[in-house]
């Protein structure tokens, strides 16, 4: 009865402790914050950014998250986040529901990333390798087929092939078979996965068959351990990933370019402006600290130019380009409407088919 | 017949001893492996064991980086946790053993708790994220990750609860009982009180295992680089009390460590170690805790 008699004569007590406390924390004001989410691939650079950019805002907080590419764009289409780290442009999908959402976006270019493919240093006889070759390794009719290297060209050994790659659900992935295969997430399946490119290279660096790709910030510490294989490229020359090749776009059509999109809704606060804006004025040298390769000078002008004036859209119309060149992206008008598929292959697509001498179709074949 | 006899007594020796040799075998690998684990973690961890490490922030540079944020984060979110979970868990074990009617009801009820305790953890992540995070917009925040763990740690601590509280001998209620107390004064004097060795360690095994769980709160959005703390829980201003630490995003040590070990500089990976060093050690110190009270209590009420 005590406890009772106790309970009931402090309750309008605790109750307005209580009610107090919810005002008080309502009232509280909102410190400044900039969510970032996104793929994995960017991840290191907009750590870095975010890193500098609160040591010289002291206030603003950044938080970035790793969802991968597709999970940073549905929150990102939810308006959970301001800024959304994408290894590839925003695709078809994606775009409708961002119409149906009201969310506009700011595509910004902020770096090159280089797929390198990568043998164990002890194998002498692979100096280079083509498309096409890459293709009848990796296109899923190889699975079970292609075993040997002497069945891709005659030439080389009659020794096992052991494949190493990246996971599928990673823009690596979609890039690499897009480029290769020329279908996104088409591939073989009998290889070794991983999302964490240091299995992989663990594993070509145990294995003198081996055979692997990740992407260049990867390549370029373990370089002892491991040897990029050249690619040829579009004009028939053997080019071996480096800073200087990715960024000239001599490496093609493996060297594919990293974007943040940014909420056009979010750019009204301070905040947000400040970051981007830091973000495409710091980003060249930081981009090169994480071993990224940075975009060429003008390219962070042209991207900043676009972040001011609010430009809103993407250059891609919701398809991913191999081989597209930094320069061509800034040319291209900006869209919110995604182009259908069915409309037969895109111009980027035409001419990389085109550009792709040793390709053997233009299209490739349909999956069995 | 008695040289049968001895045969037969010979052989069952050779059995026993034969078995005992294998136990012990089993023990020293399990051991040994474990030990070397360790041994090879703190060798990779050992120069970046200082108190620089807990008390920075991540970082892109390998040696500035620390688990500040990600140590603050663990150490809330289990408190909220502990907090939400261990009232209610030891609530509903003795309320199941003591209170309730033994019916049907209560026997689907006690074995659907016992199966929740299987349900993996990846599974309470997901419902997290349909119901604390889309339904009722709790935000991606400490309250929902603390809430998230609760559900995942509740039916351990509901079934510990029930064990130890069965354990307690019939003759303790009945003397109670005899001296005129009441249901309540026997189960918050006598029956709590006995059983709570066995509740604690129970509950602080279940915290233990929260404390490693890194695939439910990446579900509900966990994030991986934070460079500040959440607000502080006391405040300068009356109430001198703040909740607004709940709403604030985390990240946690395991998810840390993922970060670090998936990337390309080498250094990074000693960092991870460092931070494994950390979760080992947090994990370890709170099952000594929970043997050390078990024992403690296990003297006090048996003697």
């Amino acid at each position: 009865m005590s406890l009772l008699a106790q309970i009931q004569a402090r309750a309008p007590q605790a109750a307005a402790a209580l009610v107090s406390l919810l005002v008080l924390n309502c009232s509280v004001f909102a410190q400044a914050t900039v969510t970032v989410d996104g793929s994995s691939t960017v991840f290191p650079i907009t750590e870095a950014v975010a890193e500098e950019f609160q040591k010289a805002n002291a206030g603003v907080r950044v938080t970035v998250g790793v969802s991968g590419t597709g999970g940073g764009f549905k929150k990102f289409l939810r308006g959970e986040i301001d800024i959304c780290d994408a290894s590839r442009p925003i695709q078809v999908a994606e775009m409708i529901e961002a119409k149906k959402q009201g969310i506009e976006y700011v595509e910004l270019p902020v770096a090159f990333d280089g797929l390198t493919v990568v043998i164990n240093p002890k194998n002498e006889f692979l100096k280079e390798l083509t498309v096409a070759d890459l293709k009848k390794i990796w296109e899923p009719a190889a699975q079970g087929t292609i075993t040997k290297w002497n069945q891709v060209r005659p030439e080389w050994p009659d020794a096992k092939i052991t494949l190493y790659g990246a996971g599928s659900d990673s823009g690596t992935f979609d890039y690499f078979t897009e480029a290769t295969v020329g279908k996104a997430k088409s591939s073989r399946t009998d290889f070794t996965a991983s999302e964490d490119d240091n299995v992989l290279v663990k594993g070509v660096a145990a294995d003198k068959n081996a055979l692997g790709y990740f992407g260049y910030s990867y390549y370029a510490p373990n370089a002892s351990k491991v040897k990029a294989v050249p690619i040829v490229n579009a004009a028939g020359k053997a080019i071996a990933p480096s800073a200087t090749s990715i960024e000239d776009g001599s490496y093609n059509p493996l060297s594919r370019p990293l974007f943040i999109y940014v909420n056009k809704k979010s750019l009204a606060r301070a905040e947000v402006r400040n970051f981007v804006d830091f973000y495409l004025k710091n980003g060249p040298k930081l981009v090169a600290e994480v071993r990224y390769v940075p975009l060429p000078a003008d390219a962070y002008a042209k991207s900043t130019a676009r972040f001011q004036k609010g430009e809103i859209g993407t250059a891609f119309a919701g398809h991913s380009e191999i081989g597209l060149h930094i320069d061509e992206l800034f040319k291209r008008p900006l869209v919110t409407e995604p182009r259908p598929d069915s409309n037969g292959p895109k111009e980027g697509e035409k001419k990389a088919a085109e550009a792709k001498a040793d390709k053997p179709a233009e299209k490739p074949a349909q999956k069995p | 017949m008695s040289a049968n006899l001895e045969r037969l007594i010979r052989g069952r020796q050779w059995l026993d001893a034969g078995f005992a040799v294998l136990g012990a075998a089993m023990v020293v690998l399990c051991l040994g492996t474990l030990g070397i684990l360790i041994a090879d973690l703190v060798r990779d961890a050992a120069p970046h064991l200082r108190p620089e490490f807990l008390n920075s922030f991540p970082s892109r540079r390998p040696e500035d980086a620390g688990i500040k944020s990600a140590l603050v984060g663990t150490l809330l979110v289990c408190l909220v946790t502990a907090v939400v979970a261990l009232p209610l868990g030891v609530a509903a074990g003795v309320y199941l053993e003591e209170y309730a009617r033994k019916n049907r009801l209560t026997a689907a009820i006690e074995v659907n708790i016992a199966n929740l305790a299987g349900v993996p953890s990846i599974v309470w992540g997901l419902m997290a994220l349909g119901l604390l995070v889309y339904k009722l917009h709790m935000g991606r925040s400490i309250l929902t990750a603390g809430l998230t763990l609760s559900f995942l740690v509740l039916p351990v601590i509901i079934v510990a609860t029930r064990e130890s509280v069965r354990a307690i001998p019939q003759v303790l209620r009945e003397g109670s009982y005899a001296l005129g107390a009441t249901r309540w004064q026997t189960v918050s004097r006598v029956v709590i009180p006995s059983s709570m060795g066995g509740i604690l360690t129970g509950s602080i095994l279940a915290m233990s295992r929260a404390v490693g769980e890194t695939a439910p709160l990446i579900t509900i959005g966990a994030l991986s680089y934070i460079a500040f703390l959440p607000p502080a829980p006391i405040t300068s201003a009356p109430p001198f009390v703040s909740f607004e630490w709940l709403e604030s995003a985390f990240t946690v040590l395991p998810i840390q460590l993922f970060n670090w070990v998936s990337r390309p500089d080498p250094r990074f990976i000693e960092n991870a170690a460092a931070t494994g060093v950390v979760l080992v050690g947090m994990t370890l110190s709170m099952n000594a805790v929970a043997i050390v009270l078990r024992y403690r209590l296990r003297k006090k009420y048996t003697t």
